[in-house]
């Protein structure tokens, strides 16, 4: 136990501080490139770095290495390969927009790794009722877990911080499930991402100084489905990511198609004078969760937005910490 | 609050998920093909998948219903 805690100890530092540090010069460099977008919801409209991608992705290698030399095992290099993968899949999307199907097929490609070095147990197990054997199926299970929670925070990257702000809270949750269910070399690559998360979350919180961009947000989200499968918590993980289901659901269900955002000519919400957002009223737009958060209050800022948003994953967090108490329950 | 809807909408989601993994075990754990050899593994997978996939449609149009029963008022936007 005491070689686990200094492997964590250590593995974290490596993943925080290299990210905080390398995202200052990422910054001045993307600038430099002028590969910078315009932050509307902002007053003056400032123009940001993006992607941030890169610098989760070296946070990530970096200390996943060190933390396969503490531990060889062929999970850790599965979800450190689907991982790289992913943020290829975002920078292929940040640098040419690809159509509404690219990155779910993609980030489907990215979960070939774990099928290859078999770093999966094809047992589902559920809270309460134990496990179902899916030897087949599981394979599905394996693709469309990375295409989703990939995607599903890419679609909740809409407002500063959110994306990294909500990877530490869902993270963390993963974090502490995995330790209840007494699976500790995977805890602590979850507790790998939760401090990349931390760290690049200081530079994308409100005011943001960087966005993650597609390469960023498909990181952060292959690498938590990674770690949900090669874990075996697949339904605590997706109880965690509740929100950002939410949104990806809602999202589905009012437009009826799987289509890019940038697409949709119609907008869910709108400015005021002051800067703050209000839910519109255009029945063409998206149900998303920030439009549903506004809906029927009053306007509110880009940062008391990010607070719901916080809220939301704090409990759903909760929820899947208690499923996890629950997975050691059968009845 | 802001967004307490979604609160209980976040709630619900997690009774079906609990529900819908206990009604996913009893019917998806007792399949087993036996008599075809070789293929015996292939079918049960197939007729599991089969299940699975009306399972999670069936879960889908619940949560759909119990979304518009949660945000009935702020659907209306």
């Amino acid at each position: 136990m005491q070689h686990q805690i200094i492997a964590a100890i250590i593995v974290s530092s490596i993943a925080f501080f290299s990210v905080f540090v390398i995202t200052p010069f990422l910054i001045k460099a993307l600038e430099k490139r002028n590969s910078v977008v315009k932050d509307y919801h902002r007053k003056g409209g400032a123009m940001v770095a993006r992607p941030g991608g890169p610098s989760l992705i070296v946070g990530i290698l970096i200390s996943g290495i060190v933390l396969y030399a503490f531990f060889p095992k062929t999970e850790i290099i599965a979800i450190l390969t689907t991982t790289a993968l992913a943020f290829f899949v975002g920078l292929v999307d940040d640098k040419k927009v690809m159509g509404g199907w690219f990155k779910p097929l993609a980030l489907a490609a990215t979960a070939i790794p774990i099928l290859l070095l078999g770093a999966y147990d094809s047992d589902l197990s559920f809270p309460l009722f134990g496990d179902v054997k899916i030897p087949l199926l599981y394979l599905g299970v394996v693709v469309i877990m990375i295409s989703i929670t990939g995607n599903t925070i890419n679609s909740i990257d809409v407002l500063n911080g959110v994306a990294s702000g909500f990877m530490v809270i869902a993270g963390s949750a993963l974090t502490i499930s995995l330790i209840i269910l007494q699976n500790y070399e995977v805890a602590i690559a979850s507790l790998m991402l939760v401090f990349v998360s931390l760290a690049f979350y200081k530079y994308h919180k409100f005011p943001s100084k960087i966005f993650p961009g597609d390469s960023g947000a498909l990181t952060l989200g292959a690498m938590y489905g990674a770690i949900a499968i090669v874990g075996q918590v697949e339904v605590v993980a997706a109880i965690a990511l509740g929100p950002a289901i939410i949104n990806s659901f809602l999202f589905l269900s009012s437009m009826k198609r799987i289509v890019e955002h940038r697409e949709i000519k119609a907008k869910p919400v709108s400015l005021t004078e002051d800067f703050k957002l209000k839910a519109t009223s255009d029945k063409d737009a998206s149900v998303t969760l920030v439009r549903l958060i506004l809906a029927g209050g009053r306007p509110l800022t880009e940062k008391e937005i990010g607070y719901v948003i916080f809220r939301l994953t704090i409990f759903s967090g909760i929820l899947a910490i208690i499923t996890a108490f629950m997975m050691e329950i059968s009845l | 609050m802001s967004g307490s809807s979604i609160f209980v909408f976040i709630f619900a989601m997690w009774i079906l998920i609990i529900i819908g993994g206990g009604i996913s075990v009893l019917i998806l754990a007792p399949i087993e093909i036996s008599g075809y050899g070789e293929f015996a593994l292939i079918i049960s997978s197939a007729i599991k998948a089969v299940v699975s996939i009306g399972l999670v449609v069936a879960w889908i149009f619940i949560l759909s219903k119990v979304k518009n029963w949660i945000f009935r008022s702020q659907l209306k936007v």
